[in-house]
């Protein structure tokens, strides 16, 4: 008989729903009525202009080139892979700088209460100016600094394989050729479902969760072995200076140093403070107490303070990457080719603008749910160990 | 009882509230109508500009100057017979054209490109062109580069948002040759990237590089390659759907071009008003029909040239030999001194 | 007696000062090296900067004048400061963005001292910031001046601040219904407050700029400075309901629950009793947030607004004075500093203040 059942779930919803039903419903209505009406309106509009909302414009071809991609990317191609290759763009700016802003961040945060006065007093500043002045200005700024590095032809060039110029920074790179993307998912499949059993064999039960580094690990074991069974070739691949440009290698580009830069100055000023008021949130009579048993400053630090202070570190720096991630938007102006840089143009180009905007919101709710779920979870787990991650 | 009356009037009251914002934010807005009207009603005319010195940017007063913004100019004399009835906002290449598109502009005077794109998919108007440009490529002398051609596997610097960055992919398609662009959108770090040696070569328009080229340290270092990419005719864009507000921008531009052809300028278009030529007096205005028969002030042709001059004195004030910036006219000369500009005839 | 001791006191405490400087600096390998370090880097920077901001610096004369020399031309910033200030206003009206700047910095010192914290302190800033709203426009006194001729370091102030109070009523209504126990109106509290938290503040002033007016019947728009600061407005409003949040959780169950005991409506112990304790629990937070709108207003640049930043930008666009892009930086980053970090001293200042009142 559904009947009690279905009044039950009613009665639960409508606690949930809680006082003053109608009001609520109204409020709910007259919402969705003017999202309705914008809605409409945007569609006529489109319409008067001659433009066909939707999202089909992302199969035409889009005709104009971006400077640096993580994927093979063409003017050829279309607006969807560009969208695509901005996405990753932005991905990789986002990841590298909240590990980078970390580790500067905390690195700067112990140095602000290290003993050496000129020290501290110089990431004191450091701190003070780069919160207290805006992140554009500081992007031109890094943008100058890395155009200041001498041209190509007279790159400075440390052993002959590393190239430092205007054109950014050229490292050999490892060039695997000849493996394919099925045969390193399908290894990595294989090796985590031996790893698996392998750990369910000798211990009787099945394992409930693998930790990050173990993720990382075995991926890595997955291409290994993608690799050697997979009749792959490796070589390594010098820069060198061939025509205009500094090619071959692994390059990164200035406008990627300079956004990387910039979010990483602004973020680590931010963490290093979160970090500092982590630390002094410890009592001091744990480092007392810790130095009475003869324990190192350097070991204090690292078992005994920072495993305490990470409880309140740990929710401030989730804000912190979420707000290098939103800001790492800030590329268009200084020619970093991200998401929003890649919409923006093709949003011109296609007059799609709703359809681009789109793209862009919901990219980031995901990025930011994304990277607020990690975090979440890590969190959780310093909450209910007390101490670092083995 | 005295919750509930709390209760009521905090929601009466924010109910109010809201009803005032929601009525001052309107009270911006006007009705919907063809955007003649709008403009009168508003007694401005919103007209949409680059950055750029010489073409568009504000003086130490505040105040728009430069070639296209005199075309602003000229077209508040049209409609409300006062220069200064004008509006200018700036707005990033990027930005301009959905701009345009939501009605955030009655007109774009910020060097826009004609082209057939932006004429059906993107739903613009196009005026008369009144820039002749093409798209250039400066680079620096040391490279010894004479042909865009030579320059496979450059790094080319762009600014987004304009069809150069269209213009540049297909070049190099076209030559099969390979580039890696840089696409800026500001201005600023645009010439910086040259300057530093971060790029090889900046594409643009000719006219804005050679601009460029003269804000530059050392411009002697740097050449601007007499090879054209693209046609670029710069011309006014408006959002479609309104013919007669195109007429007068169309007519607008017209009346600076027909009067350096009869020769009329700023300083002797007096002596033309009792001219025995009707051609000129029909221009000019006192023949009232022609005017009569557009619905605007018949003088407007003589207003405009009487404040601002033709069209050479507004070019050579702005951007040719008279101004810092120092251009050749090139197409830029009325059809009778081997250029492009032709009006049709006042008549 | 006394005069023999002193001296020495006072000598052992310098002696101690010295001892921890001196071991600060030198005491372990690592510190010395650090030092040795520091100080090269200061010897190695602090010189040419000040060569060039200081000693080979033309302060007076014309764009010639510092093209011949070789130092920072503060002479650009002496001829384009009104254009820096308030950008496109018309010259002669100058006074009102400057009585605008004077009204905000009154109306934040009042803000600032906690004597004046009453409720008559919520009707001054409704006051001023309509006061000030009209006096840019020229509502009261013509001649009428159109929001696309605003400018510089008034617009950048105006904004921020007026963005910072109108987010004030909406984020303490989104704070409240996400702690409602109305499912409906929970639900769509936090749909708002985390995806406006979770876009970039360009997104929002995209939507705002391109896709507002296409979601209006044509013509019914407002201008694109009045859009823009909506936009800024709900998206300070966000962050400002999460802060506000925080800060009504620290407000202990109890006292809600005494008052209404007592027989005092809901939106009576909000007013009265909660929302007192709960923002004077969070002001450093609030300063916090109030610097960051100050610093992200720069994003408004964007759009094509002639904020603080842009102006700077367009100052060195001028073809009489071009170029002089990194003098036009540096003053404006002085400025946004000033502002900012007094901001941050006071509140530091403020939570001491407040901490000894208590005790």
């Amino acid at each position: 008989m559904p009947g009690p059942k279905g009044s039950g779930i009613f009665n639960a919803f409508m606690s949930w729903w809680g006082h003053y039903p109608v009001t609520q419903f109204a409020v709910l209505i007259g919402l969705l009525a003017i999202f309705w009406a914008m809605g409409s309106n945007t569609v006529q509009t489109m319409h008067r202009l001659g433009i066909t909302p939707g999202f089909g414009f992302l199969h035409q071809s889009a005709n104009f080139a971006i400077g640096e991609s993580l994927i093979a990317y063409a003017p050829s191609d279309t607006f969807g892979r560009a969208a695509l290759a901005g996405l990753l763009n932005t991905i990789a700016i986002a990841l590298s700088g909240c590990v980078l802003a970390t580790v500067v961040g905390v690195s700067l945060g112990i140095a602000r209460l290290s003993g050496n006065f000129l020290l501290a007093g110089l990431v004191r500043w450091y701190v003070e100016v780069v919160r207290n002045t805006p992140l554009l200005l500081q992007l031109f700024f890094w943008s100058a600094v890395t155009h200041a590095f001498p041209a190509p032809r007279q790159a400075f060039n440390p052993f002959g394989v590393i190239f430092l110029s205007n054109r950014g920074i050229s490292v050999p790179s490892l060039r695997v050729e000849g493996l394919s993307i099925s045969a390193v998912v399908l290894s990595i499949l294989i090796v985590f479902a031996a790893a698996l059993s392998l750990a369910r064999y000798r211990t009787g039960k099945p394992i409930e969760r693998i930790g990050p580094w173990g993720v990382v690990f075995l991926a890595l074991l997955g291409f290994v072995v993608a690799f050697l069974f997979g009749g792959a070739q490796a070589n390594i691949d010098v820069p060198a200076l061939r025509g205009f440009n500094i090619t071959g290698g692994l390059n990164l580009t200035p406008e990627f140093a300079a956004l990387l830069i910039g979010l990483v100055v602004n973020s680590s000023a931010t963490i290093a403070e979160i970090v500092r008021s982590g630390i002094q949130s410890v009592p001091a009579g744990q480092w007392e107490a810790a130095r009475s048993l003869g324990l190192q400053p350097g070991k204090i630090m690292r078992l005994v303070i920072l495993p305490q202070a990470l409880r309140v570190i740990i929710p401030l720096m989730t804000s912190s990457y979420l707000d290098l991630t939103k800001n790492s938007s800030l590329a268009v102006a200084i020619g970093f080719p991200d998401l929003v840089s890649v919409l923006n143009t093709t949003a011109n180009q296609s007059g799609q603008v709703l359809e681009a905007l789109a793209i862009i919101v919901v990219s980031y709710l995901t990025l930011n749910l994304a990277v607020s779920a990690i975090m979440n979870r890590y969190n959780q787990r310093i909450e209910s160990r007390g101490f670092l991650p083995r | 009882m005295r919750t509930e009356n709390g209760r009521h009037r905090v929601w009466r009251a924010t109910a109010a509230a809201g009803l005032v914002a929601i009525a001052t934010l309107f009270a911006n807005g006007v009705q919907a109508g063809p955007t003649l009207d709008k403009i009168k009603e508003r007694g401005t005319i919103k007209v949409g500009v680059g950055t750029s010195p010489g073409f568009f940017a504000p003086d130490s007063n505040g105040k728009w100057q430069g070639f296209f913004v005199e075309f602003g100019r000229a077209l508040a004399i049209t409609v409300f017979n006062d220069p200064d009835k004008v509006e200018f906002t700036s707005s990033s290449p990027q930005q301009r054209l959905p701009a345009l598109q939501s009605g955030e502009f009655d007109i774009l005077l910020s060097g826009v490109t004609q082209t057939v794109t932006r004429a059906f998919k993107l739903g613009f108007h196009f005026g008369p062109t009144i820039f002749y440009d093409g798209q250039g490529l400066l680079v620096n002398k040391s490279l010894g580069v004479t042909k865009g051609s030579e320059l496979d596997g450059a790094t080319i610097g762009v600014q987004s948002g304009t069809t150069g960055e269209l213009n540049i992919a297909d070049f190099f398609r076209k030559t099969g040759h390979k580039f890696t662009p840089v696409t800026i959108e500001d201005s600023n770090e645009f010439l910086k990237a040259l300057e530093s040696g971060r790029v090889d070569a900046l594409t643009q328009d000719a006219s804005d590089l050679a601009l460029r080229r003269t804000l530059l340290a050392k411009p002697d270092d740097y050449v601007l390659l007499p090879e054209r990419l693209s046609k670029e005719p710069l011309a006014p864009a408006i959002a479609a759907g309104d013919d007669r507000w195109l007429e007068i921008v169309n007519w607008t531009v017209y009346a600076t071009i027909q009067a350096e052809e009869f020769g009329i300028t700023k300083d002797n278009v007096d002596t033309f008003l009792n001219s025995e030529d009707p051609a000129i007096s029909r221009f000019l205005g006192t023949d009232p029909s022609l005017g009569e028969a557009i619905g605007l002030d018949p003088k407007f042709a003589y207003n405009i040239v009487k404040t601002l001059g033709n069209y050479g004195e507004i070019f050579d004030r702005t951007i040719g030999k008279g101004s810092p910036v120092g251009f050749e006219r090139g197409y830029n000369q009325p059809w009778t001194q081997g250029g492009l500009l032709y009006s049709p005839p006042f008549r | 007696m006394n005069s023999a001791v002193d001296p020495l006191a006072r000598k052992m405490k310098w002696r101690q000062i010295w001892q921890k400087w001196l071991y600060g600096l030198f005491g372990t390998p690592l510190n010395t090296l650090i030092t040795v370090f520091v100080v090269a880097l200061l010897f190695w920077t602090v010189p040419s900067l000040l060569r060039w901001l200081f000693l080979d610096a033309t302060w007076t004369g014309s764009a010639k004048d510092c093209a011949s020399n070789t130092g920072a031309c503060w002479a650009f910033i002496g001829a384009k400061l009104r254009f820096i200030l308030f950008a496109l206003y018309p010259p002669e009206l100058d006074w009102r963005p400057t009585l605008v700047i004077g009204l905000l910095a009154s109306l934040l010192v009042i803000t600032g001292t906690p004597k004046f914290w009453t409720r008559h302190l919520v009707y001054l800033w409704i006051g001023v910031v309509i006061l000030m709203w009209m006096l840019m426009a020229g509502t009261l006194v013509g001649p009428k001046v159109p929001t696309s001729r605003w400018g510089g370091l008034a617009l950048t102030l105006l904004i921020s601040v007026v963005g910072f109070a109108c987010a004030f009523p909406i984020a303490i209504l989104l704070a409240l219904a996400r702690r409602s126990k109305m499912g409906g109106l929970r639900t769509l509290s936090i749909l708002f407050i985390e995806t406006v938290r979770g876009v970039p503040m360009i997104a929002i002033l995209y939507v705002a700029m391109l896709l507002v007016p296409m979601m209006l019947p044509a013509g019914f728009s407002p201008d694109a400075l009045v859009r823009a600061q909506i936009g800024l407005t709900l998206f300070v409003a966000a962050y400002l309901a999460e802060v506000i949040r925080a800060g009504l959780q620290s407000v202990p169950h109890g006292q809600a629950e005494a008052a209404s005991a007592l027989g005092f409506g809901y939106w009576h112990i909000v007013r009265l009793i909660v929302l007192p304790q709960a923002l004077r629990a969070v002001i450093p937070a609030l300063v916090n947030l109030a610097i960051g709108i100050l610093l992200n207003s720069t994003l408004v640049a964007v759009i094509g607004i002639f904020d603080l930043l842009n102006a700077a930008k367009n100052a060195a666009n001028d073809p009489v004075w071009l170029g002089f892009y990194d003098e036009s930086y540096i003053f404006v980053g002085l400025i946004y500093f000033s502002l900012c970090y007094s901001a941050s001293r006071y509140s530091l200042w403020l939570e001491r203040h407040l901490r000894a009142v208590k005790s």
